[in-house]
């Protein structure tokens, strides 16, 4: 019979607390990876979405607000840019696209984005992938037609044939519903990119939507770039429209800019962390209070252990083992905790953003969180190993005669 | 040379009121492999602590305890442990088995710490104490009797030398005391392990061919209790006193 079989043996005849307490090991464990796998992955993720374009022009505003109302179809548009605008940088030599985009209509809360067909015939969202259709064809930009994302048609039912009347505003109000009808003529396959919750139709559709100020029809909310040749190029547009110039915003690079939101929310980051880190001590602690309340009732055991010839130090070894060995059940219900909540957050993420978070993703807080919290499983285990280490033997084997 | 030489052996405790009370002193005591020896005494005299000291679960406070030319006294505590994983089997009055474990994991435990876990020997000897059919059941699904029973086949499962037994049928009805008994002894010689065995029952007492007074060889059992020593307890001295001298040389 081994050390293990004894801690075995053990760890079944206190079976409910052994659950208990491993159970707050999962969820402390849970939690620890989660926090750093759903920051580290959504960091990743949002920082690689740029829809395929180097860097977006907006009317003068902050970078952060023109990136996630262009890219993420998220946020309020920071205002217009005219025309001439939108045909300066399309001849610009350094340009390779110039895509305008249109904002100010949903659709039950999904955003619609006026534009041109090339974003989704030429665009490559990631390099080597255009956007697919899983249904029909991109619309005629004359016409009162729409493509639909592959989360918009999910959630709405919107399929090829069917159709819609938009409402004003980027927030839905079911009292300020346009006139106009629009027919789905294609839907996109998922791309795993905020354009799956996005309704696309020709840029004049949301120029010309009834009850849109008419003065401002040939106004655009944005424009989408794409660039050619290297940084030095970005560089010299950013100095020409952020420095030198004072209506417009270049917001490049995209992913420079998301990094930046990061940063300014990292201190929530740390929060979550502490919270977490804090967590996984009040469960070790548990280990160390449930080990030390149920010595009482171990001391005879440990006698009769001693009295069969067991050392001090193997008494010590077996509570110590004993606790590691219920941090170890913790974690391994850790990783159910982890999948429940990281699961949970990718899929708040993607219905908010359309971005994707690999809930399955390897990284090593599995490893260190695993090894960390059975390392402190263990040493909450000296304290009631060192109260099992100094029992006395021939006190506990009562009756003495 | 005798398995087991005590001399000059003293322990003491703190009582409550803060005075020392010395509970073992026994100038010379001496057992020889394979014999058989009972001693008689009542609750309180210094018996469990003589047990323990030999046991090496007590350190005494003086005095000298020879196993099988191993002076214990001279060991430190993880070589006395050592020593009873190896060489000493120990009965306990309430038996003493781990109520977590099965009856087989019980006696497995009596080797673990010392030769090594032997299934087959371990199983062996529950089918020698009759409990070939109870091998997977808990302590608490036997009756008193079957749970003593393996009592005695742990205390065998380190093929130990010396089998100390502390009131081994204090918690037995009549008949199965005798039965375990009986029980107790064939085990032993049939392993080759000495027996010493401490019992205030004159039933049990009688059944040994040597039988001292705990009175006789610890002189700190018969300055405490020399006054409320009952007659039965003090004829066993009497018609075992040359048997004690013998054994006690």
């Amino acid at each position: 019979m081994s050390l293990w079989t004894i801690v075995l043996r053990s760890l079944r005849q206190h079976a409910l607390s052994t659950v208990i307490t491993a159970f707050s090991i999962a969820l402390a464990g849970g939690l620890l990876m989660a926090v750093w796998v759903v920051k580290t992955e959504a960091q990743r993720n949002f920082s690689q979405v740029n829809a395929g374009f180097d860097a977006v022009l907006g009317p003068r505003s902050s970078k952060l607000q023109l990136v996630l109302n262009s890219i993420f179809h998220m946020e309020a548009s920071p205002g217009l840019l005219s025309p001439k605008d939108v045909e300066d940088i399309r001849k610009h030599p350094a340009v390779q696209h110039a895509i305008p985009i249109a904002v100010g209509d949903n659709y039950y809360g999904y955003r619609i984005v006026g534009t041109l067909t090339n974003m989704l015939t030429d665009v490559e969202y990631v390099p080597g992938k255009r956007y697919r259709f899983e249904s029909g064809r991109v619309f005629e930009p004359a016409l009162r037609e729409a493509v639909v994302g592959s989360f918009v048609a999910q959630k709405l039912g919107l399929k090829v044939g069917g159709t819609f009347q938009p409402f004003h505003g980027l927030n839905f109000d079911p009292k300020s519903q346009h006139q106009e009808t629009y027919v789905v003529v294609g839907v996109l396959e998922p791309s795993n990119t905020p354009t799956d919750r996005v309704i696309w139709i020709p840029l004049t559709g949301v120029q010309l939507m009834g009850g849109h100020d008419a003065a401002l029809s040939s106004q655009v909310s944005a424009v989408l770039i794409k660039l050619r040749g290297g940084a030095q190029t970005g560089f010299r547009l950013d100095t020409m429209y952020n420095k030198q110039g004072d209506r417009l915003t270049f917001a490049w690079p995209i992913d420079t800019v998301m990094t930046q939101l990061f940063d300014k929310i990292g201190w929530f980051d740390k929060i979550l962390a502490l919270v977490a880190y804090l967590v996984a001590l009040v469960a070790a602690g548990s280990i160390l209070a449930s080990i030390y309340n149920s010595m009482n009732e171990r001391r005879r055991d440990i006698a009769i252990l001693r009295a069969l010839g067991a050392r001090r130090g193997t008494i010590f070894g077996t509570i110590v083992l004993e606790s590691a060995a219920i941090a170890t059940l913790g974690m391994v219900a850790a990783f159910v905790v982890y999948a429940a909540i990281v699961g949970t957050a990718a899929a708040i993420i993607r219905s908010q953003t359309g971005v994707v978070l690999n809930a399955m993703a390897f990284h090593p807080v599995m490893i260190w969180a695993t090894g960390g919290m059975i390392a402190l499983g263990a040493l909450a285990g000296v304290v009631p190993a060192w109260k099992a280490y100094r029992t006395p033997v021939a006190e506990n084997l009562v009756p003495v005669s | 040379m005798a398995l087991l030489e005590i001399n000059g052996l003293k322990k003491s405790f703190v009582a409550p009121d803060g005075a020392r009370q010395m509970v073992v002193d026994v100038p010379s005591f001496q057992l020889e492999a394979r014999q058989q020896v009972a001693l008689a005494g009542q609750s309180g005299s210094g018996k469990t602590t003589f047990l323990n000291l030999i046991a090496g679960i007590l350190a005494p406070d003086s005095g000298s305890i020879r196993l099988d030319g191993r002076e214990m006294s001279a060991l430190s505590e993880a070589q006395r442990d050592r020593v009873r994983a190896l060489s000493i089997g120990y009965i306990f009055q309430t038996f003493n088995l781990l109520h977590g474990f099965t009856v087989l994991e019980n006696v497995l435990l009596g080797m673990t710490f010392g030769p090594g876990a032997d299934r087959a020997f371990a199983e062996s000897l529950l089918v020698r104490v009759g409990l070939q059919d109870r091998l997977h059941h808990r302590p608490r699904q036997l009756s008193t009797g079957q749970q003593q029973r393996v009592a005695v086949a742990r205390a065998l499962a380190n093929r130990p030398k010396l089998v100390l037994a502390d009131e081994p049928t204090g918690n037995l009805d009549f008949r199965n005391a005798t039965e375990a008994l009986r029980l107790v002894r064939e085990a032993c010689s049939e392993n080759g392990a000495a027996l010493l065995l401490v019992s205030h029952d004159r039933e049990v007492l009688a059944q040994f061919e040597t039988q001292l007074d705990l009175a006789q060889i610890n002189r700190a059992a018969s300055a405490n209790h020399s006054a409320s020593l009952p007659p039965a307890c003090s004829r066993v001295g009497e018609k075992e006193n040359e048997g004690g001298k013998e054994a006690a040389r």
